[in-house]
């Protein structure tokens, strides 16, 4: 039983003709991973880079260095809500915003709440800073963020 | 002083303005076929001429840029579009991006000519998905309408843009960490020389370009360098180095203002005008105690530093390491700048890729120092402490491969040199202003 379905390799392959090499495919085919199956397992670490010619732990390397990618003993929610905690949004509550939610939800921030659905994470700069506090769901922007506004957002995921 | 008519962003409050159809209607791509009959080195020579300098923050005149590569090379050439926009308080390509896609691609195929490269990778920040399904649209839109693939409109060219998207790094946004990315690899910056112009992306000759610089080229095809010229701050005579700041230029102001915004005006306008005439002053009638000129790894002027022309050598001038990305922060007088330091530090840390010692372990240490005196426990020689380390880390000292590092210096050394009664006042109080959140990220 492989880790990646074949319609995932599919799509990994699909992005080799973008680059002269396969190797520039480990942040897609990451992507692509992560996004499916919310974690990158070790399993699929080594098929990954099977399919790009490299080593496990070239693959491994490059994914452990973006802070990004959940590996399988902590995997994503169904959602996943960033909380921007840099300047801008510092100095207009988004530190605040963050600690209310994760007490609402009874939940710590890389983590995800008990039923799965949503996992919290604080970000650097999301590059909404007119619209501080803003967060982020899945990819999707939200400005001028208050508790009440962030918690019907979620409630409605 | 008279209005400034937007060129950057004249369509962006249109409905539809990113699609093609409406691009078109205002004139876009109307020249286009012209512009690719014409040699390469005429486009790079305009370009040169009208002084464009780089708006990703380090101003440097980007047809100059593009004369490095290397004449009649045989192989591949790319372009690598920098839309890895992270510096704190910096959005201005998220709105070019999402409101005016095809004024950058047509800054893109222009710039592409100019360097014959047949392929462009656009780098983004995986956090604006928004910009990424928009220009994946308006990609597709010129691909159907044969403005990209090959043969562009019958002049022979060929050109494909591919979308790359991050991973939440902030040392993309670094030109060589950005190649480095794009090749599968961590984002660790490459040691210069070679520049990426001589061996960049995949080892081929490359240049990096950031989306409102491409966007610039476009509208100095259409409307000429005279144009370009009569906007903006000439060159300083007393300064021979200094090539000016002409053109126009989009400024964020966010933070404790009453209206956020990006405004398009030319370059050289003053922060008290930015904070007084187009974001509705400082919040809650309070005063602004400290401005960050252009992100925060330019430093901060104080209070009395706010008629500083925001052009490319004006915040030098009063000792912030440069415009940057022209993102103005404000901080009001009822904020400790303890505080404000600390979260540019704390930025700083998490953001480090770790590569050079001095980066990697001061970024952590003036964290540290900063944590100690937030809790109550600073002592007085940590102010000395702090510009000791601050002092040894970077590009300018030469202790660091990239400037990330001189960055994550510049708001310490700025915010101890200007504001050190402040630092010294909160040491001697003992107080402690660590928030709950603050722990509760900590622990994370």
């Amino acid at each position: 039983m492989s880790a990646l379905s074949e319609e995932l390799r599919q799509k990994i392959k699909a992005e080799f003709p973008k680059y002269p090499n396969k190797r520039a495919v480990t942040l897609p085919a990451l992507h692509l991973v992560h996004d499916t199956l919310r974690a990158v397992s070790r399993e699929a670490i080594v098929e990954i880079a099977e399919l790009l010619e490299l080593h496990p732990s070239e693959v491994h390397d490059t994914m452990t260095f973006y802070n990004f990618f959940k590996e399988e003993d902590n995997p994503l929610g169904k959602h996943r809500v960033w909380f921007c905690r840099s300047i801008s949004c510092a100095l207009r509550g988004g530190e605040e915003l963050l600690e209310s939610v994760c007490h609402r939800y009874g939940v710590h921030p890389g983590h995800t709440t008990p039923d799965g659905k949503f996992t919290v994470e604080f970000a650097e700069c999301l590059g909404a800073c007119e619209g501080a506090p803003c967060i982020l769901v899945n990819d999707v922007c939200h400005m001028d963020m208050t508790p009440e506004s962030t918690s019907a957002l979620i409630d409605k995921l | 002083m008279a209005t400034f008519e937007p060129v950057l962003f004249a369509r962006i409050n249109k409905s539809d303005s990113a699609s093609i159809r409406s691009y078109q209607a205002d004139g876009g791509y109307s020249r286009l076929k012209e512009f690719l009959s014409m040699a390469p080195g005429d486009v790079t020579n305009i370009v040169k001429d009208s002084g464009l300098r780089g708006r990703g923050g380090a101003g440097f005149p980007t047809g100059l840029k593009w004369t490095f590569l290397p004449k009649d090379h045989p192989g591949p050439i790319y372009l690598a579009i920098n839309a890895d926009e992270s510096e704190p308080g910096t959005f201005n390509n998220r709105y070019l991006m999402e409101k005016d896609p095809h004024q950058l691609i047509e800054g893109i195929i222009l710039a592409c000519h100019a360097i014959r490269s047949n392929r462009a990778y656009l780098y983004l920040r995986y956090e604006y998905g928004t910009s990424y399904r928009t220009l994946d649209a308006a990609i597709r839109e010129c691909h159907a309408a044969g403005i990209l693939g090959k043969n562009i409109l019958g002049t022979g060219f060929d050109l494909d843009i591919i979308l790359h998207r991050g991973a939440g790094a902030y040392i993309c946004g670094e030109e060589t960490g950005l190649i480095e990315s794009l090749e599968g690899k961590r984002a660790w910056p490459r040691i210069k020389p070679p520049f990426p112009a001589i061996e960049g992306l995949f080892r081929k000759p490359t240049i990096v370009n950031n989306v409102e610089t491409l966007c610039c080229v476009t509208h100095i095809l259409y409307r000429g360098t005279e144009w370009f010229k009569s906007i903006g701050v000439p060159p300083d005579p007393s300064n021979p180095r200094d090539p000016g700041s002409y053109g126009p230029k989009l400024y964020c102001i966010s933070g404790h203002v009453n209206r956020p915004c990006c405004v398009e005006l030319p370059l050289g306008v003053t922060a008290r005008e930015l904070i007084e005439e187009h974001a509705g002053g400082v919040w809650k009638g309070r005063k602004a105690k400290a401005v960050v000129p252009g992100g925060i790894s330019m430093g901060f002027l104080s209070d009395k530093e706010l008629d500083t022309k925001l052009d490319f050598a004006g915040p030098g001038k009063v000792g912030c390491l440069g415009l940057g990305t022209a993102a103005v922060v404000v901080v009001d007088d009822h904020t400790s700048m303890v505080d404000v330091l600390h979260n540019c530090c704390r930025f700083m840390s998490h953001e480090s890729c770790g590569q050079c010692t001095p980066c990697r372990e001061g970024t952590h240490w003036m964290t540290k120092i900063l944590d100690r005196i937030r809790s109550g426990n600073g002592r007085t020689e940590d102010l000395d402490l702090l510009l000791e380390v601050a002092g040894s880390m970077g590009i300018i000292p030469g202790t660091t491969i990239c400037g990330l590092s001189d960055g994550a210096a510049w708001p310490v050394k700025n915010a101890i040199n200007k504001f050190r009664p402040e630092f010294e006042d909160y040491i001697r109080s003992r107080k402690s202003s660590i928030t709950s959140a603050q722990k509760m990220m900590a622990a994370h």
